[in-house]
């Protein structure tokens, strides 16, 4: 995922789906349509399938892109490339650390928007969406001119600040989207029922916009994983994930790679089936 | 803006700048001042090694003609894919984002969570298992060739079409969802009020759901369009020297050549050409369809 992804996903997530019921025959165009779509979704799913199948291949060579023969012996041994498991580990590192920061000034933001209004809140407004909008290679590109005038040396610090440069708007933004319309006089009621401003935040505000948060929390930390062309640009010699699959592509591909990869897709699906069933157990009874 | 809501009580005149102060700051040091030194290395002269050079501020403006110049082809080609990118993506991503809105019915969340689920994977080894399929010795090639729809010898992966194909698979759920967020909020009763007046279902379309999909559809080719265009993963993996796109000219003057000034009046020019689209949005429809 990029920047510009994590905003589109958060803002579908933010809709209440509400049932439809659309007077409607079906028709062949209905039919047509229908089908359409399905092959769509093929296409989104098609490197999907050839990415999994893959985990189970037996290359030959160093490149995993031609099918060979049946395997087990990657999945048995996702571990076998230290430097592959190094790698994703420093970017779990990265995504989590650089995700809390992030989360503290995206989220103060988020809720000096929604709460009330104030001189200046629109300039904020369309301030914040320039970093989500900028290419990643404009961003990496100028933030390593600013690191080359600092005379700082790329790497785990310049790609944390790097990846909280890009998190915080869209923290903010997820977050705003996630809270409009709350009722905001709750905090009043609570101050003038005699509790401390910081009582009321933690017992009142928090409570009501932790949901959003944690949504937020969620994509700023898959966006950070996923992140390759900023962090290319600062990383420096250190080696986050995705520069490891790069770097594989000019070298040699093992299908551990792939192995991970799918384990990261099925952790990722059991993680929404989890939050799913939690929502609905909470929400709906 | 309406979701402010109306307080009893008159809040603190300074609590909302000091909470939005801390990540203000933040960004002002490492979002803002970065595009002054970016702006600063972009008409410096660079003297000294290759290998580590010296750069001297010096208003070169020579820098941005010498990148428009000798760049010009990846800069067109750029923005041409981007373009066609995003317009494919239009296509194929309104039919799915109209039935998941209005014929999935319980489906609906689950469709939702199909087409989100891909992204899970990270976006290089997507764009990787397109090198497997889009292969010379792959199914698809081979198939294409029987049916005739591709030429004996004819190729698939390093031509321009592999590179806008991998555009349009990365970034087409940028497009999916706002669309879908749009055409989600269209009142069903408005189309069955045009059906009663006896409109046609094209005209329905065309006079009902087209406008009020609108927003989706800017949100979306915006959303689509800026990764595009900046992006070089795609074309360096599906494609050739022959579609060297303005993101690798800038990652390589930056990284592997060390031509500073040049790669940073490359960025700046991309930059300032799409923030100058992203203003007029704004301004034309504000920032809530975005995000």
């Amino acid at each position: 995922m990029t920047t510009q992804a994590g905003a589109a996903v958060a803002t579908a997530a933010a809709q209440p789906p509400h049932p439809k019921k659309v007077r409607a025959r079906r028709n062949w165009g209905d039919g047509v349509l229908r089908l359409v779509a399905g092959l769509v979704l093929l296409f989104l799913f098609l490197p999907i399938f050839v990415i999994i199948l893959f985990s189970f291949n037996k290359p030959l060579g160093k490149f995993n892109y031609a099918w060979q023969g049946f395997t087990f012996e990657n999945w048995a041994d996702p571990f076998k490339y230290p430097a592959l498991t190094d790698a994703l580990l420093l970017s779990l590192n990265v995504a989590a650390v650089s995700t809390a920061i992030a989360l503290v000034l995206g989220t103060l933001v988020a809720i000096a928007l929604v709460r009330q209004r104030w001189r200046g809140h629109r300039a904020v407004d369309t301030f914040l969406i320039l970093p989500l909008t900028a290419p990643e290679v404009v961003i990496g590109a100028a933030l390593l001119t600013l690191f080359l005038d600092f005379g700082w040396a790329a790497g785990y610090t310049t790609i944390l600040i790097a990846h909280i440069a890009f998190e915080v708007s869209f923290i903010a933004m997820t977050v705003r989207a996630r809270v409009r319309g709350f009722d905001w006089t709750l905090e009043d009621a609570s101050l003038d029922l005699g509790a401390g401003p910081a009582r009321t935040f933690f017992r009142v505000t928090l409570p009501l916009i932790v949901p959003g948060i944690v949504a937020a929390a969620m994509l700023s930390f898959a966006l950070s994983l996923d992140d390759f062309i900023i962090t290319y640009f600062v990383s420096g010699s250190t080696v986050t994930y995705p520069l490891y699959v790069n770097a594989a592509v000019k070298a040699a591909v093992p299908p551990q790679i792939n192995v991970l990869a799918t384990a990261i897709l099925g952790a990722s699906l059991l993680l929404l089936a989890v939050g799913t069933l939690w929502r609905r157990k909470r929400f709906e009874g | 803006m309406a979701e402010v809501a109306a307080s009893s009580r008159q809040r603190s005149k300074i609590a909302p700048y000091l909470m939005v102060l801390p990540a203000l700051v933040y960004l002002g040091v490492f979002f803002v001042v970065p595009f002054f030194t970016l702006a600063r290395t972009s008409l410096s002269e660079t003297s000294g090694s290759v290998f580590l050079p010296t750069l001297t501020f010096a208003w070169d403006f020579g820098n941005y003609t010498q990148a428009f110049s000798e760049y010009r082809e990846p800069i067109l080609r750029s923005f041409g894919y981007a373009f066609v990118a995003t317009v494919l993506c239009l296509l194929m991503a309104f039919p799915l984002a109209y039935v998941i809105a209005f014929k999935a019915g319980r489906f609906k969340n689950l469709i939702l969570g199909l087409v989100i689920l891909p992204f899970f994977v990270t976006f290089l080894i997507r764009t990787l298992a397109w090198k497997t399929i889009l292969a010379d010795e792959g199914w698809v090639v081979s198939a294409l060739g029987t049916v005739g729809l591709l030429p004996e010898e004819g190729r698939l992966l390093s031509t321009s079409w592999a590179v806008i194909g991998g555009l349009t698979y990365n970034w087409i759920i940028f497009m999916i969802l706002p669309l879908y967020v749009s055409l989600e909020k269209i009142d069903p009763r408005l189309l069955e009020a045009s059906k009663d007046l006896y409109s046609s279902a094209t005209r329905s379309f065309r006079k009902v759901i087209l406008p009020l999909a609108m927003p989706g559809v800017l949100a979306g080719s915006m959303l689509v369009f800026i990764p595009s265009v900046g992006d070089f993963i795609n074309a360096d993996y599906l494609g050739s020297t022959q579609t060297t796109m303005i993101g690798n000219v800038i990652q390589k003057q930056f990284l592997v050549v060390k031509d500073y000034p040049a790669a940073a009046a490359l960025s700046l020019v991309l930059m300032l050409i799409i923030l100058g689209g992203v203003l007029l949005y704004t301004r034309a429809l504000g920032t809530e369809d975005l995000v």
